[in-house]
């Protein structure tokens, strides 16, 4: 078994630290995980995107080659087109649909979710509606990771237990927001 | 026995901290700056060596600085680490070279981030070479767990061979995370010991001469090492494959597709150590048809093999197009030059996606400081804005389009200064804080010992920005005391705020120094938004 994972938003939105959710997740369960950041100027807006990759055999390259990742978890949909040339035939897309807009040549926002929903696999979530509703509205990454449970080889409680360990030393209610949006999310993508 | 998950810059840390370190010295620079930042995170804890023994972990001027002060705790006889990003040890350039010749006493680890692909670099030199240069043994780890072991190898060699030695890794592998193994006990510090008093650390030319010999004379044996530590694994006549480092990861990736297609595997040979293991390599290649490099970086192995005269054999790589000479190497690339077809995936979509430049943070202050110089400049049509290398640089683009050069850190100053000697009047230097104390007191003391007409803009925002905030060598309060101190006319070196606010008065103040015939120095003063949310966090 092997599961590769694009993950890719814009700089500021945060994503790229629930990478570290599932890539402990995986850990726990006994799989071999690399994980890769392109994470260079601490200006932000730019884009940024982390690989992670998790396989019951030793991982080789930190890079996920084209063509071959089983997920696209995206935080900003014009970052999820932007990696469509890494998804596998077959492999799913889980995309926040709230377009950020930082950029003057940004396309039409409705042609770049219609590029998407052209994809099959290809789930489309209101992440930042999922979160304000679990009371955090800075849990939008977490509520992905929940719609994309369900593709993931691995069990839903071993992510909730990976977003404890990671939110632990932010406090209760926090940790609380961020087990109900990621309960949001799995029920938005069942 | 542990087990953590670790980045390649962590595992290094780790390693050194394992291997008994006493002193680490560093300037920050992507993507080194997380071996520093580790070690001073594991020293604010608490965290110490087998002994018990607190270690020493400081971020310095410049890479140079870091690297004397490194060679000093050497000469005490401690394990010493230095760590910088590829362009910075040519800034270090002049101790590294001198340091391979004199007798290391206690062991001293050089480690090199390169930047292949140019992440957030200006070049993507290849530290191999410069390790060449000064005849100085290299190692190169493969992935997290190398870099690891590599780490506390790489002192018992300095120590065993009284050689500085250089740690080569990439981008790729300092910032991308794998599940390393690490020794439940490390190693104590070496007790203060100078090193014996025999000239050996006396490069005059009667004394330099004798230790290039040694020098020269240790070759044979640091390439006895590398002949060892590379594995050769004969299995196909028809092709050979040399990796380097992290290629091995991507060369491995393709292999059991390669293996499929192919009914066999390529012999193989990996190199990790250098210098380059060159019976290895005949070794290799008198058992195949021809052979392809796959390395990160310059073509160096593949460079060494090729040589003047024709090759028994084809030798493929970056020379001959199989792989490409410039960029960051990847699966796909390597997937193609052992003749893969390419994986099929989902059909591309119609819409291509524009590319998201970074930008500066909303509220930077040099957004307030690019306003204000634009406005001021306004009456000169012709003007030179020599700029630096910081998030500063980003005043390239649009909207600010304020700047005009950026070649290396410290640069801006000596050329606004080079330029006004020139003719070319009136010049502007825009330095950051952080480069100003790495490079642009020099020139500065240039400029005021010439009486240049120049202008230096200081944009102190009291961190350095672009790699992430880390503090500067000075604090902002001292920075106009230095200035003066170094010869600027006090009358001409202007403390401005850089906010909207004072917009007014700082267009007034840069006009009033555009116009004096002299250096002067202006300071644009306001915290960076990164630094102070880092502050506040804390
Ligand atoms: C020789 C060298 N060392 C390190 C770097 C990495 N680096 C780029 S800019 C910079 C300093 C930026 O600080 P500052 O000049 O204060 O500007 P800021 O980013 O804060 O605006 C550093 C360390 C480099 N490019 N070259
Ligand atoms: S990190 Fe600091 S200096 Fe860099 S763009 Fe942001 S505010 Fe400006």
């Amino acid at each position: 078994m092997k599961y590769d994972i694009v993950l890719c938003g814009v700089g500021g939105q945060g994503g790229i630290s629930v990478s570290v959710v599932i890539a402990r997740a995986a850990m726990a369960a006994g799989l071999d995980v690399k994980q890769s950041e392109v994470h260079g100027m601490s200006q932000r807006g730019g884009e940024v995107l982390a690989h992670l990759r998790m396989s019951d055999k030793e991982v080789a390259s930190p890079i996920i080659p084209r063509a071959s990742a089983d997920l696209i978890l995206a935080f900003e949909p014009l970052e999820a087109l932007r990696y469509v040339p890494w998804l596998r035939k077959g492999g799913a897309i889980v995309t926040a649909t709230a377009p950020l807009k930082n950029m003057a040549n940004y396309p039409d926002p409705d042609a770049v979710v219609a590029e998407l929903r052209k994809i099959p696999g290809a789930a489309l979530v209101d992440a930042d509606a999922l979160a304000k509703e679990a009371g955090n509205a800075r849990a939008a990454n977490v509520a992905l990771v929940g719609a994309a449970a369900k593709h993931l080889p691995l069990e839903a409680s071993a992510l909730e237990a990976a977003i404890k360990e990671l939110f632990a030393r932010k406090g209760d209610a926090v940790v609380e927001a961020n087990l109900r949006a990621f309960e949001h999310g799995r029920r938005a993508n069942p | 026995m542990n087990t953590e998950t670790l980045m390649g810059d962590e595992a290094i840390a780790l390693g050194a901290v394992h291997a008994g370190l006493s002193a680490a010295f560093a300037y920050p620079g992507t993507p080194s700056t997380e071996i520093m930042e580790t070690l001073q995170a594991m020293a604010e804890k608490g965290a110490t060596t087998a002994d018990g023994a607190k270690f020493v972990a400081q971020w310095c001027a410049n890479e140079k600085t870091a690297y004397e002060s490194a060679l000093g705790a050497s000469y005490a006889g401690r394990r010493a680490l230095v760590s910088m990003k590829h362009v910075g040890l040519n800034v270090a350039a002049d101790p590294f070279v001198n340091s391979a010749l004199i007798r290391i006493h206690g062991g001293l680890v050089v480690v090199v981030a390169d930047d292949p692909g140019m992440h957030s670099s200006q070049d993507e030199q290849d530290s191999r070479a410069l390790a060449a240069f000064a005849r100085m043994p290299c190692f190169e780890p493969a992935d997290q767990q190398e870099a690891y072991d590599m780490t506390l190898e790489a002192f018992e060699f300095s120590e065993r061979h009284e050689v500085p030695v250089l740690i080569r890794i990439t981008t790729r592998l300092a910032h991308s995370r794998a599940i390393v193994k690490t020794a439940a006990k490390g190693r104590a510090q070496n007790p203060v010991d100078k090193a014996p008093q025999d000239m050996s650390w006396i490069l005059m030319p009667a004394v330099a001469r004798k230790r290039w010999k040694i020098l020269l004379g240790k070759q044979a044996e640091f390439r006895d090492y590398a002949e060892e530590r590379s594995p050769l694994a004969p299995a196909s006549k028809k092709l050979g494959v040399v990796t380097t480092g992290l290629a091995l990861q991507y060369y491995r990736e393709n292999l059991e597709d390669y293996v499929a297609a192919n009914g066999e595997a390529p012999s193989h040979l990996h190199i990790g150590h250098y210098p380059i293991p060159a019976a290895k390599l005949r070794e290799l290649c008198a058992k195949v048809e021809k052979v392809l490099v796959i390395e990160d970086g310059y073509p160096v192995v593949e460079e060494a093999l090729r040589g003047v005269l024709p090759t028994p054999i084809p030798v493929l790589g970056k020379m001959t197009g199989e792989l490409p000479l410039d960029g960051e190497l990847n699966p796909d690339l390597v997937r193609a030059a052992l003749g893969l077809p390419e994986r099929e995936g989902v059909p591309a979509p119609s819409l291509p996606p524009p590319g998201r430049p970074p930008q500066l943070c909303v509220g930077c202050p040099h957004a307030d400081s690019f306003a204000a110089l634009k406005e001021a400049l306004l009456e000169y049509p012709t003007h030179a804005v020599n700029s630096d290398i910081g998030c500063y640089t980003l005043g390239a683009l649009a909207p600010y389009n304020a700047i005009e050069s950026c070649v290396d850190m410290g640069a801006s100053i000596g050329m606004a200064r080079g330029a006004a000697e020139a003719g070319l009047r009136p010049t502007v230097a825009i330095i950051g804080d952080s480069t100003f104390y790495h490079s642009g007191m020099t020139n500065l003391v240039d400029a005021v010992s010439h009486a240049t007409n120049t202008t230096v803009y200081i944009l102190d925002n009291q961190t350095t920005g672009m790699t992430g905030a880390q503090p500067t060598i000075a604090p902002s309060s001292r920075l106009k005391n230095l200035v003066i101190g170094l010869g600027v006319e006090s009358a001409h070196v202007r403390v401005l705020d850089a906010h909207k606010r004072s917009h007014e008065a700082s267009v007034q103040a840069i006009k009033e120094e555009l116009a004096y015939a002299g250096p002067s120095v202006i300071i644009g003063v306001r915290v960076c938004i990164e630094a102070y949310k880092k502050e506040r966090a804390k």
